[in-house]
């Protein structure tokens, strides 16, 4: 793979057809192409409109809970014994993550366009509970697709969305997972054109939803630079978020692209491995491809056909990546690591243990970066993690994994 | 410059009845009995094959396409051996016209530029890529076309007036026209609803234009027949294949007899078509 040239900036992206060098794109069927150029002309009306903008914060500030603190991880900072480290408190929003974010942001956008029905994917179920809240806030119908196996290991919030009022629709086609909810919510969209609004859970798919997916979670960023800089007088060193899809990481770095002294790093589910396949490092072990309408880094085989990956949090459980953060690889701008299972579950135990906060597991994977770089850095350097969601939903998965019952 | 298309189509035109296009995936349930199917389709009344390339995560598809596709996925089907059993059923057959059916990825990893070139020497005529709307033409479709293959472009009933130029400017062969908004297998729509839709795209081009998307039967047939160039059946011969496999993929009756038999039913009710049509 070519490096791209250096860009003036890294915020630009996309251009007018949805692309981030050679990432992005709009592959989706015919049936699809009008109602995604309606998408994209409602979203480049409403982006710069001031109404808009003014009830997605009235809402963000007094429904959402934002902004969301962000918090001087003593306990870990002093057990790491180097950088200071900093928690970005997503998992304190309304439904306990950063998907909040972006479903108030599209639900206000799905009213303007006038439409009935809602529906959306989810692999954790953070998605499909922040989807059926705002489906409820509303007054929307809402139908949420869910692997399977993600049914069966992420309960709690499958009954969450059911008391919200959603249809959860278990996809059993391939492994059952986010991948094949993906691909059951687009052939129920090719199928309910006329009412149906297509709520994506993360910043991938065809164009304009990673645009708009990522500028509804850049408030993240935004508020993380204006905090730290209130705080400590001067941006991070080091800013770190677990990328599944990548919604809450490219919310966190957007804004940080162009302050070059800051390093970014994305992290990967490195499941039990990037030897084999059960892992799901696309942008570390995948190669570019096309699939759910955008091309980006895929797990896939020497056909062309895509791997089921795996990983203990369902959340990063998907073989692709949003395609920015695949731009950002190949522009060098963003370093993308693995972290395996097995130190997400430790990170997971040592945060719980040490600050009194239980992660999500997706963001365990994160914490699990800053445990291995932090004790090498100076004390006075600055980390911030991104806490993107409240593990509550995680507890089963890792009591199992501790071989214990509950 | 004249394909196998253009000059199947130019020829029933002088008959007067519609095309019988016949889907089938390639390499379900095996290579050898798919390759089997696709020899059986000329005799029974195919007029225009679409041989069908697996895809891990067929988007616009229903539940019978999808099984067959992870059928021939199980049964270690690729792209290579995609275009090597059209290349093994052209050395019997030099005149019905072949088309690939499917997802952008296999072609994407393969390469445009091999893939090109491997397919028109495996004697393929056009080109069906789901997912690629003219909005991305520079991935596949301007190289096909200069390749000298057609690219055929699918409209929908959300294809509207305004849009139908654009989906149109590259399109060769014929065009597709998706009876329904669904996926593969729904149920056929209102059929003259269908036939305006029809009648309003060939307010637009030249091209021959047919219809698929919930053709099952031979009556069905006959009825989409009457105003379109061609009608184009698949789910329902993927199912022709399903139904002869037993629980554990075993073939419990020849495949490309019961696809055969299928065909010929539906190969009538194209051929009554216009009679219908005149009625």
């Amino acid at each position: 793979m070519n490096k791209p040239a250096t860009p003036n900036s890294f915020r630009t992206g996309p251009d007018e057809q949805g692309m981030f060098g050679i990432f992005g794109g709009r592959f989706v069927a015919e049936t699809l192409m009008p109602l995604i150029l309606d998408l994209e002309r409602h979203w480049n009306e409403v982006k710069n409109d001031a109404d808009f903008r003014a009830e997605l914060t009235d809402l963000s500030t007094h429904y959402a809970g934002r902004p969301s603190k962000l918090y001087f991880a003593e306990g870990l900072t002093k057990h790491l014994g180097g950088a200071k480290v900093y928690f970005k408190r997503e998992d304190l929003n309304h439904t306990g993550s950063h998907k909040i974010n972006n479903c108030l942001g599209q639900i206000l956008l799905a009213k303007r366009m006038g439409k009935k029905r809602i529906i959306a994917e989810t692999g954790a179920g953070q998605h499909g509970v922040a989807s059926a809240t705002v489906a409820a806030r509303f007054g929307f119908p809402c139908v949420v697709y869910m692997g399977a196996t993600d049914v069966a290991r992420q309960s709690p919030n499958v009954f969450r969305m059911k008391l919200l009022g959603a249809e959860v629709r278990p996809v059993t086609a391939g492994h059952g997972t986010l991948k094949d909810a993906m691909n059951e919510a687009l052939r129920d969209w090719v199928t309910n054109v006329e009412d149906t609004y297509y709520l994506i859970g993360t910043a991938a798919g065809p164009h304009p939803y990673p645009e708009l997916v990522r500028d509804f979670q850049s408030v993240i960023g935004i508020e993380a630079r204006a905090q730290i800089l209130e705080r400590e007088g001067r941006l991070p060193d080091t800013i770190i978020a677990a990328v599944g899809g990548g919604s809450n990481a490219i919310g966190l770095f957007h804004p940080f692209l162009d302050d070059k002294e800051v390093r970014i790093i994305g992290i990967e589910a490195g499941g039990r491995g990037l030897d084999g396949i059960e892992h799901c490092a696309s942008m570390n072990a995948g190669k570019p491809g096309v699939l759910h309408g955008n091309r980006t880094y895929l797990l896939q085989n020497a056909d062309g056909q895509i791997m089921d990956g795996h990983s203990i949090s369902a959340g990063l459980d998907y073989p692709g990546v949003g395609p920015e953060h695949s731009w950002l690889r190949d522009s060098g701008r963003v370093e993308y690591v693995p972290i395996l299972d097995d130190e997400a579950l430790e990170a997971f135990k040592l945060t719980t243990r040490v600050e009194g906060i239980i992660p999500a597991l997706e963001s365990a994977h994160a914490i699990a970066h800053a445990v291995k770089i932090v004790p090498a850095m100076d004390k006075d350097q600055i980390v911030i993690v991104n806490l993107s969601g409240r593990g509550d939903k995680d507890v089963h998965t890792v009591a199992s994994m501790l071989g214990m019952e509950i | 410059m004249a394909t196998r298309i253009d000059r199947r189509m130019a020829k029933l035109k002088t008959e007067g009845r519609p095309a019988l296009v016949t889907y089938f995936m390639g390499g379900d349930p095996d290579y050898d009995t798919s390759l089997s199917i696709m020899k059986a389709l000329p005799g029974a009344g195919s007029d225009i094959i679409e041989l069908g390339m697996p895809f891990s995560d067929p988007m616009a598809d229903g539940p019978a396409i999808q099984a067959a596709g992870l059928r021939a996925l199980k049964g270690g089907q690729t792209l290579v051996k995609t275009l090597k059993m059209a290349s093994e059923f052209r050395t019997g057959d030099d005149e019905t016209p072949i088309v690939l059916m499917g997802y952008y990825n296999p072609i994407y990893i393969y390469g445009v530029d091999r893939f090109l070139k491997d397919a028109i020497a495996s004697g393929i005529d056009g080109l069906i890529v789901v997912d690629l709307p003219p909005e991305m033409d520079e991935e596949l479709c301007i190289p096909a076309l200069k390749a000298g293959i057609n690219f055929i472009r699918l409209a929908t009933p959300t294809t509207d007036d305004k849009r139908l130029p654009k989906v149109l400017q590259n399109t060769s062969g014929f065009v597709y026209y998706v009876s329904m908004t669904g996926i593969t297998g729904s149920a056929l729509a209102d059929t003259g609803k269908v036939a305006a839709a029809v009648k309003r795209i060939k307010g637009h081009t030249d091209l021959p234009v047919c219809v698929g998307f919930g053709v099952k039967t031979a009556e069905q047939a006959r009825v989409i027949g009457a105003n379109a160039d061609g009608v184009v059946v698949g789910t329902a011969i993927v199912n022709a294949v399903a139904n002869v496999l037993g629980p554990k993929g075993e073939k419990t009756a020849d495949p490309a007899e019961a696809v055969a038999t299928l065909v010929s039913g539906l190969a009538q009710g194209v051929r009554s078509a216009r009679l219908a049509a005149a009625e």
